[in-house]
């Protein structure tokens, strides 16, 4: 133990980046050994309480990741005290884990790929890769989702108990199945991310779900280096990261790409993107999370708004829209469409989709906008209207307010 | 592990296959069996059901049991069949069930093992 206090804060913060990076790890060693799911997940949330308690009083340990194996190997010992043939199964386990029968890859990818597993519903897969894979606690996941905690728990609890009721095994899947789950996969990071990049709390959260999000696409790419959708998607999420500091104005007023300040993205993030992203086409197995990263490139590197090459956007989103077609994929590219064919084309393109897309905001934001540019005010100021009833987002909600009222 | 596969028609599937002619019949039989057929070694138990005409249900609890023609009431989805499969898990039960060319739904159900809650 080292000697200095800390305070609570600052062993909280040591203890989130430590859990991160290990809990997976010691959930995945446990599994190992024990095959259960359940018991070794709580195990390891069992010791992340304990650190929570004392850490702060006792102070960090040398070795923490090494520590919270301890505690929760010990409690494992305890709580299997009478179970003989468990007893000598958790006794084998060693800190770190052998690389003799599997190597760490596997494990983390066999726990990831079990969160997601198809017959979870997506909002177990979430808590469950949040909790398991990242080590947050259930209140932590709450207070992201702004649900109450017992919600969670129960949640998590029903997960747990159909992955061991239901036989649901733990494992990469093959590799015919590969392409389906691991898109799964893919789309609980990116909803992960979006919900922490764009979320419908605001600025206030406690926990940055965003982060969480870079750090699992960040893994994932580490464990499966070949695979260029992971690539896409990291890519993806760092470009969009890149920008955060000008999203905002210091009031918390949302700043539309076209009004930001240039000057306060980070450019060398946005190289080294950009250069990630680049690996991953030349491997010529295109996909939507590769698309839609090129053309967050392609915003990103014009060094001005009028420098934006929409010849590129439009072609990239036929590519998406050809990939995997979706109303709201036509609607970005509408907005594109404006700069190669004028607002009259993109208009036409824009109302083709109100059957599907009258009650999302940004198609309405967006007909605001282009019957704007067609001197059209009136009917501008109706669909600003509409947008703004639809939006449940503070920040947009502020800047819209702002359109309504100029 | 074994699983039940409860094979479920929706009343849409039920109004094609009553469309279909009995060359197209044939050969949506032919593909049921041959699926059959490929999956002998894991297929342990199971029946088709008679018509959901020919179903009778019990509704128990309040007072005397109900008895009611038919299958539970308004239901749009019957089960039509089931068959008991032994698989190592559920990953396998799914890629068996992937290639099912006959009704629209499948439910895939653990068989309890344990004693009973």
């Amino acid at each position: 133990m080292t000697s200095s206090p800390y305070g609570t804060a600052e062993s909280h913060d040591r203890l989130a980046r430590v859990v991160r990076e290990h809990a997976g790890r010691l959930a995945a060693s446990l599994i190992q050994v024990t095959g259960d799911f359940s018991t070794a997940e709580d195990l390891v949330q069992d010791a992340v309480l304990v650190a929570l308690k004392r850490w702060p009083q006792e102070g960090i340990p040398e070795r923490p990741d090494a520590w919270l194996f301890t505690v929760a190997r010990r409690r494992g010992l305890d709580l299997l005290r009478r179970q003989e043939n468990y007893r000598r199964k958790l006794a084998r386990l060693r800190w770190p884990p052998d690389d003799g029968e599997t190597s760490e890859p596997d494990e983390r990818l066999r726990l990831i790929f079990t969160c997601c597993h198809p017959a979870l519903t997506q909002e177990a897969q979430i808590a469950l890769t949040l909790r398991v894979v990242c080590g947050l606690t259930t209140a932590q996941i709450a207070r992201a989702f702004l649900v109450r905690e017992s919600t969670v728990a129960q949640r998590i609890t029903r997960a747990k108990q159909k992955i061991t009721r239901a036989g649901i095994p733990y494992r990469v899947p093959d590799h015919e199945e590969l392409a389906g789950r691991l898109s799964q996969v893919l789309a609980v990071i990116y909803l992960l991310f979006n919900e922490g990049y764009l979320s419908t709390a605001g600025q206030a959260q406690s926990h940055d779900l965003a982060d969480d999000a870079e750090w699992l696409a960040a893994l994932l790419d580490r464990l499966m280096p070949t695979e260029p959708e992971v690539a896409g998607l990291l890519a993806l999420i760092r470009l969009h990261r890149a920008r955060t500091a000008a999203r905002f104005t210091p009031e918390g007023t949302l700043v539309r790409l076209e009004d930001q300040d240039r000057s306060l993205w980070d450019h060398e993030a946005i190289a080294a993107a950009a250069a990630l992203l680049t690996r991953a086409i030349r491997r010529q197995r295109p996909g939507p999370y590769q698309l839609q990263a090129a053309i967050v490139a392609c915003h990103a590197e014009a060094p001005r708004w009028a420098d934006t090459d929409w010849e590129q956007i439009v072609l990239l989103y036929d590519m998406l829209l050809h990939l995997a077609p979706s109303p709201v994929t036509r609607l970005h590219r509408a907005v594109a469409l404006r700069y190669t064919r004028g607002p009259r084309a993109a208009l036409v393109e824009v109302d083709d989709l109100a059957p599907e897309l009258d009650h999302y905001y940004l198609f309405h934001a967006t007909r605001a906008d282009l019957l704007r540019a067609l001197d059209r005010p009136d009917e501008a100021r109706t669909a600003d209207r509409l947008a703004l009833e639809l939006t449940t987002n503070p920040a947009e909600r502020t800047l819209l307010q702002e359109r309504a009222a100029s | 592990m074994k699983y039940v596969l409860l094979f479920v028609e929706t009343e849409e599937f039920a109004a094609e296959f009553r469309a279909m002619g009995p060359a197209e019949r044939a050969r949506a039989f032919e593909r049921v069996n041959e699926w059959f057929a490929a999956h002998a070694g894991r297929i342990t138990g199971g029946q088709k059901l008679r018509d959901p005409e020919t179903a009778t249900t019990v509704r128990l609890g309040a007072g005397e049991p109900v008895v009611v023609d038919g299958p539970f009431v308004e239901g749009k989805e019957v089960v039509s069949g089931y068959t008991e499969i032994d698989v190592a898990d559920l990953d396998e039960a799914l890629r068996m069930v992937r290639t099912w060319p006959g009704c629209p739904v499948v439910e895939i159900r653990p068989v309890e093992t344990g004693p009973m809650e």
